[in-house]
């Protein structure tokens, strides 16, 4: 931090009690927003483990085998099935989309307007290529008589833990998706150079807002992280 | 108190920006991890090699997204701490849920081979 207000309050561990037992602000030079995007996020976080908690004691406890993932989803390629190839071209989309949206948030500090816009742009558009991928693993696992109660493959569970989290994951890209497009926009008119008030609020745009986005969206991908390890590949 | 005026007044002041270096560089970084966890299904490793194995590249991941894309590194370390220290209690619960889960299929076991 540049600030030199920031430099006179405790360091380290100090800082912790002293940010938290102050006054107006908890978190000294973070603006609420960021900080509010960061606590729904912390919440998000609990939701999304008790769902591969639970994910976990139900595959721990059936008696019945489990799928075999890199089976149920491989994908012919030419002839030859390969394991889990569209689960990795999904996961290589989503970090090429998190590290357009990591850039984005830095060329909007820049005030760089045009690479700002064009960033969220590829990135959103790399967030429609994921949700497009999903919807075509989901139609095919339905089509081979996947149901959230049973399945050809083994444990009935299977399913019912496949639809709620995958979904819950891809409702949570929809969403952002739907963002990023509404977000590109406001950069591309130039909404945070001008410092035009939003439709929802009286405040005025400012950058801090690319970066608040670009938290949810490297949120999604880091979901994707812990879904990719202990569904897909575990 | 004046330092928080001063702050409030300063809210509005974007925050250091980083090298493009650094970006690009977490962004190859989870490339090659990302290929590497995908080659343990690839290969098929069994046991604890692959789970460890996946824990492993998981939790670096997470990590650099966490620390360089979301900026929790550069982050206010009273919001670090308050983010960070609730995922305790992710992991005791799922200490908890481990211990369910292996009661539930031994108990499971027992009634099924009893009822035969």
């Amino acid at each position: 931090m540049s600030d030199s207000s920031l430099d006179n309050l405790p360091k380290g561990w100090k800082s912790v009690p002293n940010d938290l037992g102050s006054d107006q602000t908890a978190f000294k030079g973070v603006q609420w927003g960021k900080a509010m995007m960061w606590i729904f996020l912390l919440s998000d976080t609990f939701i999304f483990s008790c769902f591969l908690i639970s994910y976990m004691k139900g595959r721990a406890s059936t008696v019945v085998d489990w799928p075999n993932t890199s089976h149920v989803f491989s994908l012919d390629f030419m002839g030859v099935p390969v394991p889990l190839l569209l689960i990795a071209i999904m996961t290589f989309v989503l970090i090429t989309s998190s590290g357009t949206m990591a850039l984005a948030v830095k060329y909007g500090y820049e005030k760089n307007r045009k690479m700002c816009g064009h960033l969220i742009l590829a990135t959103a558009i790399g967030g429609l290529i994921f949700v497009g991928m999903q919807a075509f693993e989901w139609s095919k696992l339905i089509h081979e008589g996947v149901r959230p109660w049973s399945n050809p493959f083994g444990a009935g569970q299977f399913g019912s833990y496949f639809f709620m989290i995958t979904g819950f994951h891809g409702t949570h890209v929809s969403i952002g998706v739907i963002f990023l497009f509404i977000f590109a926009r406001k950069v591309y008119r130039g909404d945070f150079d001008t410092g035009r008030r939003g439709f929802f609020t009286t405040m005025k745009s400012d950058y801090v807002s690319i970066e608040i986005l670009g938290l949810y969206w490297h949120f999604v991908d880091l979901v994707w992280v812990f879904i990719f390890a202990f569904f897909y590949l575990w | 108190m004046n330092e928080n005026t001063e702050v409030n007044k300063n809210k509005e002041k974007p925050a250091t920006t980083h090298k493009i270096g650094i970006y690009l560089w977490i962004w190859g970084l989870l490339f090659v991890l990302s290929f590497f966890s995908y080659m343990v299904d690839w290969y098929q490793f069994q046991g604890l090699l692959r789970w460890s194995l996946i824990l492993f590249f998981m939790f670096l991941k997470a990590g650099l997204i966490m620390a360089f894309f979301m900026h929790l590194f550069w982050e206010r370390y009273a919001l670090v701490n308050v983010l960070l220290w609730p995922m305790t209690a992710i992991a005791c619960f799922v200490g908890l849920m481990v211990a369910e889960g292996k009661y539930t299929v031994f108990t499971r076991l027992i009634y099924f081979v009893l009822g035969e």
